[in-house]
């Protein structure tokens, strides 16, 4: 059993009760035993460790709705215990492991293969997906009951949409026995077949082919009629459009139970970044204009997006220098996640505590899990981070087995100064100062 | 021969030359047209020196005019044809393009299926690339004989209204011609059906779009005619081949909309009764598509030199 340990003098966020203020969090059997602006050094038991965290913030541990781990089919991208160091050093405690793998995840043995795998590293949790049609080709249901009971966390396809209406009716009707969150990719198919990019004045001039803004919001429309017929929970792993934010958020006025996220390559960056055949700003749903981008961070600010994740695709290097048109989609994010969505706070666009709930508490409640929050009995998953601390993604720099960001170069302020689950240290930044 | 350098070590695209740089190489071109005629035809400006042609895609007539370009300077030319069979034994781009470089080559002409293969070629080679073509982003050379053919029937660029029409959306030709003639003061208007004309290039490039033959000709001093791949009209893009021809297919009563000395271009090879009715194409009074071909060379030539005399100078 590890000896209980307590924060102090660090700026206590916690976005679920609203909590902002500097104080102390301890940290008792794996989970938070107190907190509060009255915990100081003097009164605390004999064996507890104390660490000073002066001019730090302690947030509830990140939870990524949205990584490819590698694993199985992938090795040579990512592994899971790589994929699992570059999340605990991004400040991630939990996250949802996509389950367009290969072999996908639609069988319950494979789940629990990754699962295993993952819970034997006692690290970063690890909930997997599992595909909501048999080998995610969206043809036929897959067994969401036994998946379920497998551990499942929601149903997805990945980055595949299911792309027949009658399938998605009937994956959605059956998911409400379970209630259980089915998450689609919005990309209608047929339109984005053979796109490489975002439709536009910059596809046309790189002379690439383009994949148009309504092929998202079409998918998101016709689903929105086959959830109000059937009740399901649905959530949009990652929308890119301001069509998209506006459908969205018309749909949650009507009531209707739906959710949606965005990445933070989204919300950062535009097409332009394509420019000169970048493959590194290939990405599923593209990178689109920088009046969508407005968009998604107003969207983001009014809570009509609930979360932030980081969409982590590893890609290796023989899937990227190539020309565009052939090269693979997706960016890795993990380790870059806390920076990025940070910017929107730094730029007064967002308050910290919105923020950093589209980062915990929202995406934990969609998810189910007991996760995203700071308070008394809670698990201690914890982020401790230094809000403005400098320094600058390089691929060298990355955890990540894979090293396809797409903020090579790019300066942040904030970064995570160590990583805690179940009370466990799983990170510890060694240099916590700037760099 | 004119002295100006060309700070390019490379030929992408008509984005990256200014308008000097375009009138000094059709400058030079039009002094290569004329040794062309002679019957001794051969220099010795590139003695010495090894040009291969790599071309991923198949033309002959494109590769034909930069080895015949490439010898009538006095390089070693070299042609490679890089079939499906490479690509299929695993071979990448990038492993093509070391490869080639560990032979020293110095200038490598490429063509490609993908648009910005070029330019990732020459970011791994050590010598000067010229784009023969990649995928439907720039075909920068043919711009340049199209140019000079202009310049040499009708004595400028600047001012005349040139239609471009058929699939703009898939073509090289089309996005690099578009650049280069407004680039010297030309007028172009593009006239596609709609599938074929992606939206909003008429803000983009400040062009006039239209989707009616007679109304984009109306007046036009050049009329330049683009290939139409048959894959794209079984359906997909256009109806068919016949309803294309009868409503974008130039025809002498179509081309009656234009001034009456219009000059008829096309970039070859053409579809006969596709995209250019055979009896317009074969008047040799209006078409200048041979005069298209023998730029060509001329062209070719003109970049080769610019894009080797630092290497020359350095040398010598």
């Amino acid at each position: 059993m590890t000896r209980p340990a307590a924060f102090l003098g660090c700026r206590l966020l916690d976005p679920e009760s609203g909590r902002d203020e500097i104080g102390g969090l301890l940290v008792r059997d794996g989970r938070i035993a107190d907190l509060g602006p009255h915990l100081r050094a003097e009164g605390l038991a004999e064996d507890v460790e104390t660490i000073d965290a002066t001019g730090l913030c302690l947030a509830p541990g990140l939870v990524d709705m949205r990584v490819r781990l590698g694993e199985p089919g992938a090795e040579h991208r990512e592994r899971i215990d790589s994929a699992v160091a570059a999340a605990a050093a991004g400040g991630v405690t939990s996250l949802a492991a996509l389950p367009d793998t290969s072999p996908p995840l639609d069988d319950p043995a494979m789940l629990e293969f990754v699962a295993r795998r993952a819970r034997k590293l006692k690290s970063v949790k690890v909930h997997p997906y599992a595909c909501l049609t048999r080998g995610g080709e969206g043809r036929q249901l897959a067994e969401m009951g036994l998946l379920r009971e497998a551990g499942a966390v929601a149903f997805t396809d990945g980055g595949r949409a299911v792309a027949d209406a009658r399938v998605m009716m009937r994956a959605l009707a059956y998911a409400t026995a379970f209630d259980a969150l089915v998450v689609q990719h919005p990309e209608e198919p047929a339109l984005a077949a053979g796109g490489a990019m975002n439709a536009g004045p910059v596809a046309t001039r790189l002379g690439l082919p383009g994949i148009p803004p309504c092929a998202e919001v079409i998918v998101i429309e016709r689903d929105l009629r086959l959830v109000e017929a059937t009740g399901a929970r649905y959530h949009l792993g990652c929308i890119s459009t301001a069509a998209s934010v506006d459908v969205v958020r018309r749909a949650k006025a009507r009531g209707l139970p739906v959710s949606c996220g965005v990445t933070p390559h989204h919300l950062l960056l535009t097409e332009a970044e394509v420019e000169g055949y970048r493959t590194y700003a290939k990405v599923s749903p593209p990178l689109r204009t920088e009046e969508d981008r407005a968009a998604l961070i107003e969207g983001l600010a009014d809570g009509t997006i609930d979360v932030v994740a980081s969409d982590h695709t590893p890609q290796d290097q023989d899937s990227k220098r190539v020309p565009f048109a052939q090269a693979a989609f997706g960016v890795v994010g993990l380790e870059t996640l806390l920076a990025a969505v940070l910017e929107l706070w730094h730029d007064g666009r967002i308050g910290l505590p919105a923020l950093l709930a589209t980062l915990t508490s929202k995406p934990a409640a969609l998810l189910g899990l007991e996760a995203g929050r700071l308070a008394i009995g809670a698990p201690a998953d914890l982020l401790l981070f230094d809000p403005g601390a400098r320094w600058t993604v390089t691929e060298a720099g990355l955890r990540s087995l894979a090293k396809n960001t797409a903020f090579e170069g790019r300066e942040f302020r904030g970064r995570t100064v160590r990583t805690l689950v179940d009370g466990r240290a799983v990170f510890i930044r060694e240099e916590p100062g700037p760099g | 021969m004119t002295a100006a350098r060309s700070p390019h070590r490379h030929l992408l695209g008509i984005a990256s030359l200014g308008r000097e740089e375009i009138e000094a190489l059709l400058e030079a071109a039009d002094g290569f047209v004329e040794l062309n005629r002679r019957s001794d035809k051969k220099l010795a400006l590139l003695r010495g020196l090894t040009q291969i042609n790599l071309f991923f895609e198949s033309s002959t007539r494109t590769r034909t005019s930069f080895e015949l370009a490439g010898k009538r300077l006095g390089a070693d030319v070299v042609n490679m044809s890089v079939g499906v069979s490479a690509i299929k034994k695993g071979e990448t781009l990038i492993d093509t393009a070391m490869t080639l470089n560990a032979m020293h080559p110095d200038i490598l002409v490429v063509r490609h299926h993908d648009s910005g293969a070029v330019a990732l070629l020459a970011r791994h080679v050590r010598c000067a690339v010229i784009n023969a073509g990649d995928g439907t982003h720039e075909h920068p050379t043919q711009a340049l004989l199209d140019a000079l053919t202009i310049r040499r029937r009708r004595g400028r660029i600047a001012g005349l209204l040139v239609a471009i029409c058929g699939d703009i959306a898939h073509s090289r030709v089309a996005r690099s011609n578009i650049l280069l003639l407004t680039r010297l003061g030309a007028r172009v208007r593009l006239v596609a059906p709609p599938t074929l004309l992606p939206a909003g290039m008429d803000r983009q490039y400040g062009v006039e779009t239209f989707h009616d033959m007679r109304a984009g000709l109306e007046g036009a001093d050049i009329v330049m005619m683009l290939r139409l791949q048959s894959e794209r009209m079984q359906g997909s893009f256009v109806p068919s081949l016949r309803e294309y021809f009868h409503f974008f297919g130039l025809t002498w009563e179509k081309l009656a909309a234009a001034r009456p000395d219009a000059l008829i271009m096309h970039p070859g090879p053409m579809n006969r009764g596709v995209e250019i009715d055979g009896v317009v194409a074969d008047d040799i009074d209006r078409s200048a598509i041979l005069d298209q071909v023998e730029m060509g060379v001329a062209v070719r030539m003109a970049c080769l030199d610019f894009l080797t005399r630092d290497l020359r100078a350095a040398a010598a």
